[in-house]
């Protein structure tokens, strides 16, 4: 493997459910430490996709490699490269924050576990809530200690299915700021989205899947010119409900 | 992989234990119905049960310990269940253990769990006056039988937990687990039961482990029927096993 190939390579993917073909075919390929969006509506297969890439699901046909490391031969490299933030935060209720990372850490055969806990709860902002249970933290909070478990060991890629979904807008800016912050490290990140200006803020290339295939890819750029040259046209603008949303509430970053 | 089974299963072990010794409940509400069959057993229904010569409490104490284990399992089932719909099980399926930790780690806390429920009736029980002169042998006899009955009844449960649609679902295993020592040797002589039934009673397990743990107590020959009840246990244990390992593996791909 050089070090400019592909940090995910994906050919001819195919994954069905009894009648219901799911993936028909998906190709992309994921520059290292960038950030992927893969963009689509429910039900696009965006999640069997990750799954697939993450080890947890076995495709029907086609290839896909994660790291260098083919995801159906060598199933046990790849987890040792990856990690999944999954559609719901997985992390143990009854457990403390810091516990929840201290497992990770654990499982994940790190001499060091509590050093690298305290380090990713301070880096998470959540070194004041760390030895409360996690059953008290809002959501928010959850999704940020569900990514700062995936970060523990520095895998080089990580997967994030759907970070933002059903979390309030503060909340899904500290989660960008935590991918942003990412990427910029030198980590490869494969993210899925229905939101379209999440795509559209954090990825370096999108992907839209639509019924089982990849439609379009590119970056925004690029995107934008498939649709006709903008004019010039003047309108009105309006705060959106976000910005007024955040400016009474008092977002005081 | 298999090198990190032992340090895998011993992490999240700790972890589910943790789990009970923070909600202690689950072990009381284990303990509590067995011991309100104690009670309403000795006190309420006993005094008009002939059950030979000795003291009722007496008669009573090993079918009641197997109502314990199997109300017990039922929260092995939960807790399992409670891992795969959360999620936290795809985090554990993604990261580079061993792929049959996370199940055996229920499996091991289930014994735990189920020991100390098993003691607290047990405790309850000397309370309310059972005495046994069974020597150090006979108790470890009777303490290796509860386990491998109790290990049985936990792989019956993981099949449950793994396969459920719903937390009813899950719980539903106790049910018919705690019904069947009533038809059986554990409250009443079979010999007093007509035909059929005591066709069936007698040749249930139940029957064949509440007697070799009764004759072990006290101290009488257990004869042929400790490796009927041996028997009974590994097989039931064998045939959940292999249902788990079906279950797990169409689960984990």
């Amino acid at each position: 493997m050089t070090a400019t190939a592909p940090a995910i390579q994906v050919h001819g993917l195919e994954k069905s459910y009894r009648k219901l073909h799911v993936l028909r075919g998906v190709d992309f390929d994921v520059e290292r430490g960038s950030i992927f969006a893969l963009l689509g509506s429910n039900g696009a297969g965006k999640t069997t996709a990750v799954k697939i890439l993450s080890t947890l699901l076995k495709a029907d046909a086609g290839t896909a490699t994660v790291n260098g490391f083919d995801v159906a031969a060598q199933p046990a490299k790849v987890r040792e490269s990856i990690s999944l933030t999954g559609q719901f935060a997985a992390v143990d209720e009854i457990l403390t924050g810091r516990e929840n990372i201290v497992l990770a850490a654990r499982l994940r055969h790190l001499r060091n576990s509590g050093p690298v806990a305290d380090e990713l709860l301070e880096r998470f902002g959540l070194a004041d809530a760390a030895k409360r249970k996690v059953a008290t933290y809002s959501g928010g909070m959850r999704r940020r200690l569900d990514i700062a478990m995936s970060l523990v060991g520095d895998p080089p890629v990580i997967f994030l299915d759907e970070p933002t979904t059903g979390l309030d807008p503060q909340a899904r800016i500290e989660v960008w700021n935590s991918v942003t912050d990412l990427a910029g490290k030198g980590t490869t990140v494969l993210l899925t989205t229905q939101y379209l200006d999440e795509a559209e803020h954090l990825a370096d290339r999108i992907a839209i899947l639509h019924e089982g295939r990849i439609i379009v890819n590119g970056t925004l750029d690029e995107l934008r010119r498939l649709l006709p040259p903008a004019k010039a046209e003047y309108v009105e603008k309006q705060p959106t409900l976000e910005e007024i949303f955040l400016a009474i509430t008092g977002d005081r970053q | 992989m298999n090198r990190h089974f032992l340090g895998d299963t011993a992490v999240l072990t700790g972890r589910s234990l943790r789990h009970i010794s923070r909600s202690l409940d689950t072990i009381i509400t284990t303990a509590l119905m067995p011991v309100a069959f104690l009670l309403l057993f000795t006190y309420v229904f006993g005094g008009a049960i002939k059950a030979g010569t000795g003291s009722y409490v007496n008669y009573l104490l090993p079918g009641i310990l197997l109502i314990t284990v199997a109300s017990g399992v039922s929260y092995t089932a939960y807790r399992l269940f409670l891992d795969l719909k959360g999620g936290i099980f795809e985090r554990f399926q993604s990261l580079p253990i061993a792929r049959s930790s996370p199940l055996w780690a229920h499996v091991l806390t289930s014994i735990v769990a189920n020991l100390i429920s098993l003691a607290v009736v047990a405790l309850v029980a000397v309370a309310m006056g059972f005495r046994s002169g069974a020597g150090p042998l006979a108790w470890l006899a009777v303490l290796g039988v509860l386990v491998l009955f109790t290990l049985a009844l936990t792989w019956l449960a993981v099949v449950a937990g793994l396969t459920a649609k719903t937390p009813d679902g899950v719980s539903a295993v106790s049910m018919p687990l705690i019904f069947l020592p009533f038809i059986s040797s554990a409250f009443v002589p079979t010999a007093t039961m007509p035909g059929p039934v005591r066709a069936f009673a007698e040749n249930q397990p139940v029957t064949s482990i509440v007697n070799t743990i009764r004759d072990l107590f006290a101290q009488q020959p257990v004869g042929t029927g400790i490796w009927t009840a041996l028997a009974w246990c590994l097989g039931i244990l064998i045939a959940a096993y292999a249902l788990a390992i079906a279950a797990y593996h169409r689960k984990v791909a």
